[in-house]
């Protein structure tokens, strides 16, 4: 089974014509990804790699059936976008663009929410289900199919705690990536709520950084309701405070968000957190049976 | 993005916030003669950096009359500030704001910024003025005041009367007013600005009645500065380390720390992560750098050369795990990097992901004398005995 998108998955890429957007839908088709359509307004009615390009995001989902969507759009116009999709029925909308202005994310989470649209990102590399789709820009071949569910903030430490995980054969069911920003569509809350009801995962690995209370937020719902085997990271132990590292979203400001209070938190609620980044694959053999 | 007092305050007439007469100077003999421009004595003379905490470290001060300003002004000017917040070895103010001293009545707080997990703005109030809020917060919960301003809907004027209602002492209901004013205009700047923080510390009250911002703080998103150019330019140069500056112009993200261990990896969470190994190691980082997902060849080079530029740095770690960034990019960018500039500091290099055959390839032919990691554990190790 997997969360969210599987072999059912059909994918129209918004921004196809741009050098992201192209390069990635040649990517996502080589994983096996089912990409039926692109959008680029204005070049309507040509081609990329075989897909049909068109105008709007509401003829990809009623001439193709598009019910998820992977945008590539520039920050300017990507709150647009990602709104365009929620309001074309689009039931999962995957953002990958940095770079989008904070209060256009406060207006747009919003309005996608009220849509019933799930909304992963943005500055996010995507979600995987191994094996069944890829609907973002993760290397597939690090990936493994199998019962482990995996959320990140990150992009490429993702990469590096699935590396890990493959390589002692603990293989994914699907693996978020939440997004670098302030301000994301869902929550780990929201996404472990969706894994406690697949039957398909066993547990999960939790990758976070500083910034927010995110994290102490999931340690909380894992105490009260999340009985599968839970193993964290968190990145930013050395960070110094008031300073965004890389990511919109990772700041300690105001002393809240620092790393060590998430550590805290997640150890305290019982949740095994690895320390050592190069630990993790023996660890996890530890915490997943 | 951050700007000054002085350049806030600007913002603040602009949208009709009340601030006191002022005006700046870059020497006590200009501070002096400008000051014969606006109200006073008493005057306040105020150090322009960006770090907060000045009043602590002596770089807020109130003169009676125009030698003990000139005094102030001379003082202020030539010494490097130190606040709980620069740092120890402070930092240079280049300029002064020289303000009329006003009759205070009250303090108060007022701000404004993104609650991420409410997902909103949020206006943050509080009759406990003319302190850090945060210890107000711990120690006073009840006297800071939050009110959620829905982006659909904006402050409402019951917002405004639910923090006015609940001061006590309750000022005369006549100042309702020129508080309701300030506190719409501020939201109002907060949006068409596009801030990620406004904060009025003190918010005063005088004595003849009106409320004015003694004090302004604004941080801008910067994700939005594409559309704010001018905001943007009133970014001020001298307030980044001189390598950071370098580092933005090519495009890279990079933060100078205090450690001896330089650190290049794709993608900021790894990074971050990266910092934390070495630190494990028993090192310490000296930078943060994030080439990012599609840096090129010539990104790659220049942020080894900006590393290198770093006198303190005794030791390399190259950490990149390529997804949409190619191994062999990376090592052409490291190959070239040190045509031009000498690496004479061990490198290690840790490379995982999209041809990560042919970069190592690159690198052995390459010449180059380095080590290269099989894994992050390993990278951690070599990292260990660079500094036993």
């Amino acid at each position: 089974m997997g969360i969210l998108v599987d072999e059912n998955t059909k994918v129209v890429v918004q921004g196809i014509t741009g050098n992201e957007g192209t390069f990635h839908t040649k990517q996502m088709l080589a994983y096996g990804t089912n990409i039926v359509a692109g959008v680029t307004p204005g070049k309507g009615g040509t081609e990329i790699d075989g897909i049909p390009v068109l105008n709007r995001v509401k003829d990809a989902v009623d001439i193709y059936s598009a019910n998820t969507s992977c945008i590539f759009v520039p920050p300017p116009f990507a709150a647009d976008a990602m709104i365009e999709a929620a309001d074309a029925g689009i039931n999962v909308i995957v953002c990958i663009t940095e770079g989008i202005p904070t209060l256009d994310m406060i207006k747009a989470v919003t309005f996608i929410r009220k849509c019933g649209a799930v909304l992963i990102g943005p500055n996010t590399p995507g979600i995987i289900s191994p094996g069944k789709t890829k609907v973002g820009i993760m290397p597939g071949h690090v990936h493994k199919q199998g019962s482990i569910g995996v959320l990140s903030r990150s992009g490429t430490l993702t990469y590096e705690v699935v590396d890990q995980l493959t390589r002692v054969d603990l293989g994914q069911s699907t693996c978020i990536g939440l997004g670098g920003d302030p301000i994301v569509g869902a929550s780990f809350v929201d996404h472990l709520r969706r894994f406690k009801e697949d039957t398909e995962t066993k547990g999960v690995v939790l990758i976070g950084e500083i910034g927010g209370t995110a994290e102490e937020e999931a340690a909380e719902y894992i105490k009260e309701e999340f009985s599968k085997p839970v193993a964290a990271f968190i990145a930013g132990q050395t960070a110094p405070p008031g300073r965004r590292m890389g990511h919109a979203g990772a700041i300690i400001s105001g002393g809240k968000g620092k790393a060590e209070d998430k550590i805290q938190s997640l150890q305290s609620h019982g949740i095994t957190v690895v320390l050592n980044l190069g630990q993790m694959g023996k660890t996890a053999l530890q915490v997943f049976p | 993005m951050k700007i000054h007092e002085f350049q806030a305050k600007d913002l603040f007439r602009n949208f009709g916030i009340p601030v006191p007469s002022g005006t700046l100077a870059t020497t006590p003999s200009q501070a002096v003669e400008n000051a014969k421009s606006i109200p006073g004595p008493p005057w306040v003379v105020k150090a322009q950096i960006h770090a907060g905490g000045r009043g602590k470290g002596g770089g807020v001060r109130l003169v009676k009359s125009l030698k003990e300003l000139s005094k102030a002004a001379d003082e202020i000017l030539s010494n490097s500030l130190i606040t709980p917040q620069t740092g120890p070895t402070g930092q240079k103010v280049r300029q002064v704001l020289i303000e009329e001293g006003l009759e205070i009545e009250r303090e108060f707080y007022l701000g404004i910024v993104i609650d991420r997990k409410l997902e909103s703005t949020v206006m943050i109030f509080s009759q406990a003025g003319g302190m850090e809020i945060e210890e107000v917060s711990a120690q006073h919960p009840e006297l800071v005041l939050i009110e959620t301003i829905d982006s659909v809907q904006g402050l409402m004027p019951y917002q405004v009367r639910n923090f006015f209602y609940a001061l006590d002492p309750m000022p005369d209901k006549s100042m309702l007013k020129g508080f309701s004013a300030t506190m719409t205009r501020l939201y109002k700047l907060f949006l068409s600005k596009d801030c990620s923080l406004v904060e009025i510390n003190p918010l005063v009250l005088t004595k003849s009645g009106n409320v004015v911002a003694l004090d302004a703080k604004i941080n801008f998103d910067d994700n939005a500065l594409f559309r704010q150019k001018e905001i943007a330019q009133l970014h001020d140069p001298y307030e980044l380390d001189e390598l950071e500056v370098k580092a933005a112009e090519s495009n890279l993200n990079y933060i100078r720390l205090d450690g001896n261990i330089g650190a290049m990896v794709n993608g900021a969470g790894l990074a971050m992560a990266t910092m934390d190994v070495i630190k494990l190691a028993g090192a310490e980082p000296a930078n943060f750098l994030d080439v990012g997902g599609g840096a090129s060849e010539e990104m790659v080079a220049n942020g080894l050369k900006i590393i290198l530029s770093d006198e303190r740095v005794k030791a390399i770690l190259i950490n990149i795990f390529g997804g949409i960034m190619r191994c062999d990019v990376l090592a052409r960018g490291v190959v070239n990097a040190a045509k031009e500039v000498k690496i004479n500091v061990p490198l290690i290099v840790r490379l995982e992901g999209t041809n990560v055959e042919e970069g190592r390839e690159i690198l052995q032919n390459s010449g180059l004398d380095f080590s290269v990691a099989q894994d992050i554990e390993d990278a951690a190790r070599m990292v260990a005995a660079q500094v036993s």
